[in-house]
């Protein structure tokens, strides 16, 4: 039989925001340079899920608008995160589920319609040169790949397998109530900590893979102790407060030191939401203790693990179909998924 | 070592997966010394489920896996770790280096060296000396790939960041504020205040060794004339550094 070839794709169009993502690249935090990765690193458990495949492969994500690819061979994908207008040659491509893309067919992905970051994951990964041990695109450090037009990504060997599978994602593209853990500077704001629970903020037009702006609806939370704190540590995750009492939450790509105080830090499983609220999403902040929020991701943790489990078959059995007139069998695509949006 | 309100080393989580042991609340030779020797001992202890670590300019940060190691046993073991000795009185780590990066210090390369000089109380001339002749040392690397922090300058020179930002500092900008000095990996928007130009890389992603200098390291601003530059930066990434070992 023969092998099935290495294959590329082709990048006919691209937002602005699509670059090649993995899990980044976790030592380099004594040199300045943070983890960086997925912007939405539970849509980097689901892909794999989808697809059967190791969860440290490469992928690329689209921040808002996406991007149209043809590829050179016969290849699989799955589509995660922010969910995504997706077309193939024409047709409506469901999203979260895996899909066959034949060799020479117009993979197009536009805008996002719930969310922020939305994710084409393939067959064997993105196979373009790693930097630093990963893949991660990186902008301030200049590291990594920006998708753009003309561009041929190339692709890792598939071994192949099946497509056709569906998920329920976990629901992390409307804002919400994210949970937080005091952290550095949580004193500083003490006075605040139960107004700052109680505000609603509005997750600001300003925001990118460094942070998003969080607008409260309402008096801001300013420290004067916090203005002479010396640069520390920062994490992806952290609220800091600047100096017109608006928080910042920051995401994969932060800086590594920074000297505006911290009310609290964001908790990993819940910082999804976060970077997926789009702008004018409403966002409440909620402060646990450290034991709960072990809990927490523990609890988020097994539901990774158990993902591959939750993967159902795209096209369902006819016979099990009750309303069967209200489904269209094409391509996969059911009416209920395109209820959802 | 006390502020008054606590006592130091300190110790704190950052967010779920991380603990930081802090020297002191303000940069002080002893605290940073404290911070890279501490952290050079948890290396070695090499536990299980501990991530990585780092230094900050006064602290030692520990990136955990809150699912493999639990706070409390984690901040148990490093108390006992922090109890072997007084951290502040500990060596500079072994192998530094004596860096000297000739700077150009006028026109379009130092735009902000006679506002800096004023803010200081110096003439530019008296300023420049200073700058170009106190050997400063790498407290930390932080903010971007290695990028350091270098200090501290004299006392004249604790003059405070900028409220608006300068839009972009070049590669390998010399800016100044608070007696320290930060030398720019990439360009970015600062409020430091640009006082000099080397043609230094301190990231080089293809290299075996991507990041320069090292903690510890010791650089000197060897001034030259804005004529060199060119040949400088043409001449490849140390853009005429030269260095030494130090003792």
């Amino acid at each position: 039989m023969d092998q099935i070839a290495m294959s590329a794709l082709i990048v006919h169009k691209a937002g602005p925001g699509v670059t090649v993502q993995d899990l980044g690249r976790p030592g380099f935090l004594a040199f300045g340079l943070s983890r960086g990765g997925a912007a939405d690193r539970l849509a980097m458990a689901e892909g794999p899920a989808l697809l059967g495949q190791a969860p440290d492969l490469a992928a690329i994500e689209m921040a808002g608008m996406g991007a149209t690819f043809e590829a050179t061979g016969d290849i699989r994908i799955a589509l995660t995160g922010a969910k995504m207008r997706a077309t193939l040659d024409g047709e409506a491509l469901a999203w979260n589920a895996s899909h066959l893309v034949a060799a020479g067919a117009q993979l197009a992905i536009g805008v996002a319609t719930s969310g922020v970051y939305g994710y084409l994951h393939v067959g064997g990964g993105v196979a373009t040169e790693r930097e630093l041990a990963s893949r991660a695109a990186h902008a301030n450090a200049g590291l990594g790949v920006q998708v753009v037009a003309g561009a041929e990504i190339p692709l890792g060997d598939d071994r192949a397998g099946e497509v056709g599978l569906v998920l329920s994602p976990e629901d992390r593209f409307h804002g919400g109530t994210i949970r937080v853990v005091p952290s550095l500077q949580t004193d500083v704001f003490a006075r605040d900590l139960d107004r700052f629970q109680a505000m609603t903020f509005r997750r600001d037009a300003r925001g990118n893979r460094m942070g998003v702006r969080c607008v409260p609806v309402g008096e801001g939370f300013f420290s004067e102790a916090g203005l002479s704190i010396l640069s520390e540590v920062i994490t992806p995750g952290d609220i800091q407060v600047t100096g017109d009492g608006t928080p910042f939450v920051l995401l994969a790509d932060c800086q590594t030191t920074g000297g505006y105080p911290r009310i609290g830090s964001v908790l990993p499983c819940d910082l999804p939401r976060v970077a997926q609220a789009a702008p004018g999403a409403e966002l409440r902040f909620k402060l646990i203790t450290l034991d709960e929020a072990v809990a927490a991701e523990r609890k988020a943790a097994e539901a990774r693990a158990g993902l591959r489990r939750g993967c159902q078959p795209l096209v369902r059995d006819v016979a099990a179909i009750h309303d069967l007139l209200g489904y269209q069998l094409i391509s996969g695509v059911t009416a209920g998924w395109d209820e959802e949006d | 070592m006390q502020d008054g309100r606590h006592t130091y080393p300190r110790i704190r989580n950052v967010g779920v997966d991380g603990l930081l042991v802090s020297f002191a609340d303000a940069l002080s030779e002893p605290a940073n010394r404290a911070a890279l020797a501490f952290r050079q001992a948890l290396e070695r202890e090499g536990w299980d489920g501990v991530e990585e670590t780092s230094t900050s300019l006064v602290s030692t940060y520990v990136r955990f896996d809150p699912l493999a190691v639990d706070f409390a046993d984690l901040r148990a073991r490093v108390e006992a770790v922090l109890g072997d000795r007084d951290w502040t009185d500990a060596e500079l780590p072994e192998g530094r280096k004596l860096w000297r990066i000739p700077t150009v210090y006028e026109g379009d390369y130092a735009p902000q060296l006679e506002e800096a000089a004023a803010m200081a109380g110096l003439s530019p001339e008296a300023a420049l000396a200073e700058i170009s002749t106190t050997r400063v040392r790498v407290q930390t690397i932080g903010f971007a790939p290695g990028q350091p922090y270098l200090g501290p300058l004299p006392e004249a020179w604790d003059i405070p960041r900028q409220t608006e930002l300068t839009k972009q500092v070049p590669v390998g900008a010399v800016t100044v504020a608070i007696r320290q000095i930060v030398l720019f990996s990439v360009s970015a928007p600062t409020g430091w205040r640009q006082v000099g130009q080397t043609a230094f890389q301190l990231f080089r992603k293809d290299d075996d060794a991507p990041f320069v200098p090292r903690p510890g390291d010791e650089v000197l601003f060897d001034p030259v004339g804005a004529d060199a530059f060119d040949n400088l930066r043409a001449s490849g990434p140390d853009g005429g550094a030269t260095w030494t070992r130090l003792p």
